[in-house]
């Protein structure tokens, strides 16, 4: 009897000692490689496009990083679209969603900003409704888009009172252009090729 | 003008998936040849019915997942497995047991994974483990005695398909035994290295004909080699560490297996340059191939001095398979103008 | 001369058939002028070059038609005299089939050189050293060469080394690809130019010694180079190494393995190891430019290939179009037509034949269908590893093709991607013949592309961050500015009550309103008089609107207050008036409802007035700009047009009001109504905003003062331009309404 006692006690006593010694490392492990300030905001940020659009209802991308590190759904960027809802949620370790329509519909080509510039009456209101600074001008002169700046957030399509800026397709060139991956061959047969997107992760 | 564009290189050399796996079953004849000559023709019947039912269950299963039939069969990778199978399986195994190891190889190691490519393990070893635990008396039983062993002939090829297909295994009675490498094992310990060749089984003979089958893999082996079929590197690690292990732990013939009979016994050659080179499910850097090679090496030899089993190919080389991936990933060869090699899993950002 | 040098291998390669006598049985021709010459301007790597002609033009050969832009840039040059009929994009030769800019010149026949000279003879010396290197290098530059045997890179940028010492200068002369004879041919017949121009590069980079690498499959190419080297007749140090042929070994890093036995560092370039690597056709292009003042306008272009009758190597002017070359050669189109541009396992499947040769283009070939059979059905990787062993960079082709085709990029770049050399022999090899390289090349753009992105939205990032603290910080000078305002402010007050207490004595206890109080409650009650009108027509609206008629009571009840507002304000106005001893309250308190009521005809007739004034001005200033000749002509015009509209509206609004009946708009329904009104609440929060800015700017002393006054005005313009319209609107609506009831 005293035998078994012994036997749980000494069980139940080295249980709690390795108990307690690995709660101290981990607390010691806590504090020791601590993490310092909220880098998910940051790291939440860094995944967004950074159009600075606006659509997913906040101003700009780090207000909407910090509401998704706040808890707010991850398919509200429309620019992003799926690849970024498919980041975030392997960042996040939650189940991807589709873009939520309310917001806006992914563009199918990148666009940029183009000002038809001798339609242009230099009211600056561009200027002010970019979020990025990328249109050059002052008042009374004409404006232009340094187009490699442009995010294609289309804010300042709306303020022009003149509608002289145009949202145009960003097109390929010889130095943008690449293969795309073969499609031929087997792959053309096969029923049960994995989604590009999807379950891969 | 609509030319055709495709993506360079646009000529390409002769080799192909088909050619490559044809020239694994021809290097398999001269082993395959010996086997029958020294165990009689269960083994060529084995390997007949076993690519038999290979072929018809990877048709079946192409059938079924709506994929181009003749397409894939022309890739010979199913022969192969089958091939390989009936070499390994027992000579007197019925046939049953080769049924459902070839299906089971080809249907879910092989065509589970996705097909030819896609296998994380080697699909013939895979069967062959299935009915290796399932069937374990068949599997130990059924294998045929050398003729050098039992000091007859072989049994004739009609009563060999009776024993394998009919069931009539008495008629292979006289013919069948532990294999040497089993008998060996089970013998000494009690008795000394003299006194166990002295037994029946042995006859006086260490390998028991063993030897010439693996002489004849080991041939066949080379041959691959030679057409780079196969790289040196697997092989020789594997039978390298099971020479060592061999001479470091079982020195002593009185108290263990001989090295002789570690290597030209059993499946040794047949796993090493057949088996354990399967590239699909083996590492495939030349590091990562000299790591897998002498980790199945020393699996091999553990399994079949301290484990439960006498021979241990497959068992080896599925854990080794377990591993590949592993080893692959912290192998990545020194590429031109670099310094190191970049190792191990690219670091998340 | 023979001194031997110690070859090294590297990894891999591949045997392929060479199939490179089919066009060295013909000798090196020359091709006829084309009728036309397609020039892109960009033909090597880095920035387009900029066009110096227009079309219409009429050039000379060899003079330059395009400049350098950039550091990395190369001119252009005409390859003959002609005509420049445009410049335009065209299709030019990339595997995208893609248009770029092009000049396109049509040759006059008489193929008349701009006058030229070797470097030697302009700067007036004898001798190829004492020109400095760096005026052999610029003038390398002005002549347009950039590399020919494989990408095109400038070579002057690759002679400028700067402050890295070069040991050894490597001339490329391997050729390994197979069917390519360009540089065969050039040796054979043009040695003494290759081992010029191995001179003048010597000189330029100032390196030890030249060493000439040729596969030895070229057996008369290595005779050639030694025996001008014998003429060179004196001493030297260019050497002539024979290497074993095995593709790729023309490689450059593959190359300098072989004759150094280094290895370029990943992401490095050669003159890190003191190596200077050209390819000999650059060498001989070098020698033409510098000893005879020859820009680079022709090369060697090898055709070759099963459906050409005589596959031969010829010397063509860059820009002649390929079907002209194919048709020259006795092409035989094919049923599956496939013409390369390049070899068969580097080059890329030329989209359409109208393409142009280009700096870059050593050969054309035109293969039958037997001869390099399409690809076959690429079948699943069995991971033989056969790839690994024939990839010349050590890398582990089937890993990354697994990477690239599962889209795991950064598995891929960890495997090395980026040292891939695309020279496709893990390609040729694969038993499975898969299109291994193009996995590559779609994973190395997808992540470049990828690359753009993130650094794109990295300054994007940056952008905004920087624009939102500027926007904080103004915000925070605003708002410092305005507090001193208010205490400034605050003490005027104190001041003044304190001059008031002082002044306690003298009887004048309700001290009238000074004309500012005044102003503010004309503003307060012309707002009361806009809200009148606002819902005066909401109600219309909802009168008229069967779905709205549940609002009527409450907006009747708002017009009620609103107007008793309005008759308190303009008793509050009146008695101010009265107490500043200003005009008659009621004569206030009519002018201040006449002026509340926009639709009232007096106001109409003064804006119609107002904006014939305008468009008066305007015209005079059209004709003002007309005689001077002035560009903003268009602009004007468009103003014109927008003011006629105006004063059209105006008028009409005008004749509306006074006949009571409403133009064009009579049957307007109450949704567009609805629309006019919205767009009317919008324009007045903008005015409201454009106001408020410009009295911030105003009282800031902004520049954008001026801006904002014009925007202010603009703005206010549109809201009574809408107001008309919705007044011309609804007033018969309005009526009708009043029938019915
Ligand atoms: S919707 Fe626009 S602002 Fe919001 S995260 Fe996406 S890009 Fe940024
Ligand atoms: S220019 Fe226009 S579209 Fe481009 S970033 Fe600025 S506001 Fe957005
Ligand atoms: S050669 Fe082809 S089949 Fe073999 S490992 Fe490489 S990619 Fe796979
Ligand atoms: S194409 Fe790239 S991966 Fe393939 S062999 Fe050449 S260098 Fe290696």
């Amino acid at each position: 009897m005293s035998a078994a006692l012994w036997t749980i006690v000494i069980a139940v006593g080295v249980l709690a000692v390795l108990a307690i010694l690995f709660g101290a490392l981990l607390g010691f492990a806590a504090v020791r490689f601590k993490v310092e300030g909220n880098p998910v905001v940051d790291q939440i940020n860094n995944l967004l496009p950074q159009t600075q659009c606006g659509q997913c209802g906040y101003p700009g991308c780090k207000p909407y990083a910090e509401a998704i590190a706040g808890g707010d759904k991850i398919n509200k960027c429309p620019p992003g679209g799926e690849s970024t809802i498919q980041a975030l949620a392997d960042l996040l370790g939650v189940e991807p969603e589709p873009l939520d329509a309310e917001h806006g519909a992914e563009k199918d080509v990148p666009t940029v900003a183009f000002i038809r510039e001798e339609e242009c009456i230099g009211c600056t209101k561009c200027i002010q409704a970019c979020p990025v600074d990328a249109i050059l001008g002052a008042a009374k002169q004409m404006h232009t888009v340094i187009a490699d700046e442009c995010t294609g957030c289309d804010l300042c399509v709306e303020p022009c009172p003149v509608d002289c800026i145009d949202m145009i397709p960003l097109s390929k060139d010889t130095t943008t252009w690449y293969w795309q991956a073969p499609t031929s061959g087997v792959e053309l047969i096969a029923t049960d090729r994995r989604p590009l997107t999807g379950d891969a992760a | 003008m609509g030319l055709l564009t495709l993506s360079s290189p646009h000529t390409h050399g002769p080799n192909s998936t088909s050619k490559v796996m044809a020239n694994v079953v021809l290097a398999t004849l001269p082993g395959l040849a010996v086997m029958t000559w020294f165990f009689g023709w269960g083994s060529l019947i084995n390997v007949l019915f076993a690519s038999l039912v290979a072929l018809a269950s990877e048709a079946a299963v192409l059938l079924i997942r709506k994929r181009p039939v003749s397409f894939f069969l022309k890739d010979n990778s199913a022969l192969v497995t089958g091939v390989l199978l009936g070499l390994a399986l027992p000579p007197f195994a019925p046939f049953w047991v080769t049924l459902v190891a070839t299906a089971f190889a080809v249907v879910f190691s092989k065509q589970m994974y996705g097909g030819i490519g896609n296998n994380p393990f080697n699909p013939a070893m895979v069967g062959y483990a299935l009915v290796l635990v399932s069937f374990p008396v068949q599997m130990t039983t059924a294998w045929a005695l050398s003729t050098q062993m039992s000091g007859s002939s072989i049994l004739g090829f009609g009563d060999t398909l009776q024993v394998i297909f009919a069931g009539h295994s008495t008629l292979a009675d006289a013919y069948s035994g532990a294999t040497p490498l089993d008998a060996y094992k089970h013998l000494i310990g009690k008795n000394t290295a003299d006194t166990v060749l002295a037994e029946a089984t042995f006859n006086g003979w260490l390998n028991g004909g063993w030897e010439w089958v693996n002489m004849a893999f080991l041939a066949g082996g080379l041959y691959l080699l030679a057409r780079r079929i196969i790289t040196w590197q697997i092989p020789l690690a594997m039978l390298l560490s099971l020479s060592l292990c061999s001479l470091i732990f079982g020195w002593d013939e009185d108290m263990y297996t001989p090295l002789s009979l570690h290597l030209l016994s059993g499946a040794t050659m047949l796993g090493a340059f057949f088996i354990a080179t399967d590239p699909v499910s083996a590492s495939t850097t030349p590091t990562g191939k000299l790591i897998y090679g002498a980790g199945t090496g020393i699996l091999l030899y553990v399994i079949r001095t301290w484990g439960s089993y006498p021979d241990a190919v497959a068992f080896s080389v599925l854990l080794m398979n377990f591993a590949a991936p592993f080893i692959d990933a912290y192998t990545q060869p020194r590429s031109y103008g670099h310094q190191k090699a970049r190792r191990g899993l690219p670091e998340k950002n | 001369m023979t001194n031997m040098i110690r070859l090294h291998t590297f990894h891999g390669g591949i045997h392929p058939a060479e199939n490179k006598h089919q066009s060295t049985i013909r000798p090196l021709g020359r091709a006829p002028l084309p009728a036309q010459l397609i020039l892109p301007l960009d033909q090597h790597i880095g920035a387009p070059a900029r066009p110096l002609v227009a079309a219409g033009d009429h050039v000379l050969k060899g003079q330059m038609i395009a400049d350098a832009d950039g550091f990395v840039s190369a001119p252009l040059h005409a390859p003959t005299s002609g005509t420049v009929t445009a410049i335009e994009t065209r299709p030019v030769p990339h595997a995208s089939g893609l248009e770029e800019p092009c000049i396109v010149i049509e040759p006059d026949g008489r193929d008349e050189w701009l006058e030229h000279q070797g470097l030697a003879a302009q700067l007036g010396v004898d001798d190829l050293r004492d020109i400095e290197p760096r005026q052999l290098t610029a003038h390398i530059r002005n002549c347009g060469i950039t590399g020919m045997g494989g990408a095109g890179f400038p070579t002057a940028v690759k002679l400028s080394t700067g402050q890295q010492q070069i040991d050894t200068l490597i001339l490329n002369g391997a050729e390994c690809e197979p069917y390519i004879t360009a540089d065969d041919m050039l040796m054979r017949e043009r040695a003494g130019d290759v081992v010029r121009g191995a001179q003048i590069l010597l000189h330029i980079v100032g390196a030890r010694r030249c060493l000439i690498g040729v596969e030895d499959n070229k057996p008369e190419a290595i005779a050639a180079l030694n025996q001008a080297l014998v003429n060179l007749n004196e001493q030297h140090h260019i050497d002539v190494v024979t290497i074993p042929t095995k593709y790729p070994s023309g490689g450059e890093k593959q190359l300098i393995r072989i004759l150094t036995g280094e290895e370029v560092p990943s992401g490095g370039i050669p003159a890190s190891l003191g190596i200077v690597c050209q390819n000999v056709g650059t060498a001989a292009a070098v020698c033409r430019a510098v000893d005879h003042g020859e820009p680079l306008i022709s090369r060697i272009t090898t055709l070759t290939g099963d459906a050409l009758q005589q596959p031969q190597n010829l010397e063509v002017l860059i820009g002649t179009p390929v079907s002209h070359l194919l048709q020259l050669a006795g092409y035989q189109p094919q049923k599956k037509e496939r013409v390369i541009m390049g070899g068969p396992m580097m080059g890329f499947a030329l989209p359409q034949l109208e393409l142009p040769v280009i700096k870059t283009s050593n050969c054309l070939l035109a293969p039958t269908d037997q001869e390099l059979p399409p690809n076959d059905i690429a079948m699943a990787c069995i991971r033989c590893g056969m790839c690994a062993e024939a990839c010349p960079a050590e890398l582990l082709p089937q890993q990354l093709y697994w990477f690239s085709k599962s889209q795991e990029f950064d598995k891929a770049e960890q495997h090395n991607i980026f040292d891939c050399i695309e020279c496709g022999a893990c390609s040729y090899v694969c038993p499975s013949h898969i299109p291994l390289v193009q996995y590559y090349r779609f994973a190395k753009g997808a992540i470049r592309e990828e690359r753009a992105a993130q650094a794109k939205a990295e300054r994007a990032r940056l952008r905004f961050e920087e624009r939102q603290a500027r926007k904080e910080r103004e915000e925070a000078e605003k708002e410092a500015r305005r507090k001193a305002r208010a205490e400034a402010a605050e003490k005027a007050q104190q001041e003044k009550k304190a001059a008031a207490a002082a002044d306690a004595a003298t009887p004048a206890a309700g001290s009238p309103p000074d004309s500012e109080a005044l102003e503010k409650l004309q503003k307060k009650l012309d707002a009361a008089q806009t809200a009148k009108t606002r819902t005066q027509e909401k109600l219309a609206a909802a009168r008229a609107d069967d779905s709205l008629t549940d609002k009527v009571p409450a907006l009747e009840a708002a017009l009620v207050k609103t107007q008793d507002k309005i008759k308190e304000l303009a008793q509050e106005i009146a008695a101010a008036k009265k107490a500043a001893k200003a005009a008659p309250s009621a004569e206030a308190a009519a002018g201040a409802s006449d002026k509340g009521d926009p639709n009232s005809p007096e106001r109409l007739k003064r804006k119609w007035e107002t904006a014939l004034a305008r468009l008066e001005t305007a015209q005079k200033r059209l004709e003002q700009a007309k005689a001077d000749g002035s560009d903003t002509v268009t602009a004007l015009q468009d103003g014109i047009a927008k003011q006629q509209l105006r004063v059209d509206e105006a008028r009409s609004a005008y004749d509306a009001a006074i006949n009571g009946t409403a133009p064009a708009s009579t049957t307007v329904s109450a949704e567009e109504i609805e629309a006019l009104q919205k767009k009317i609440l919008a324009q007045q929060d903008r005015v409201r905003k454009m106001q408020e800015r410009y009295d911030m700017a105003r009282a800031e002393g902004l520049d954008t003062v001026d801006a904002l006054a014009g925007g202010v005005k603009k703005q206010q313009d549109k809201l009574q331009q809408l107001q008309q319209e919705l007044a011309a609107a609804q007033n018969p609506l309005a009526t009708t309404d009043n029938e019915a009831s």
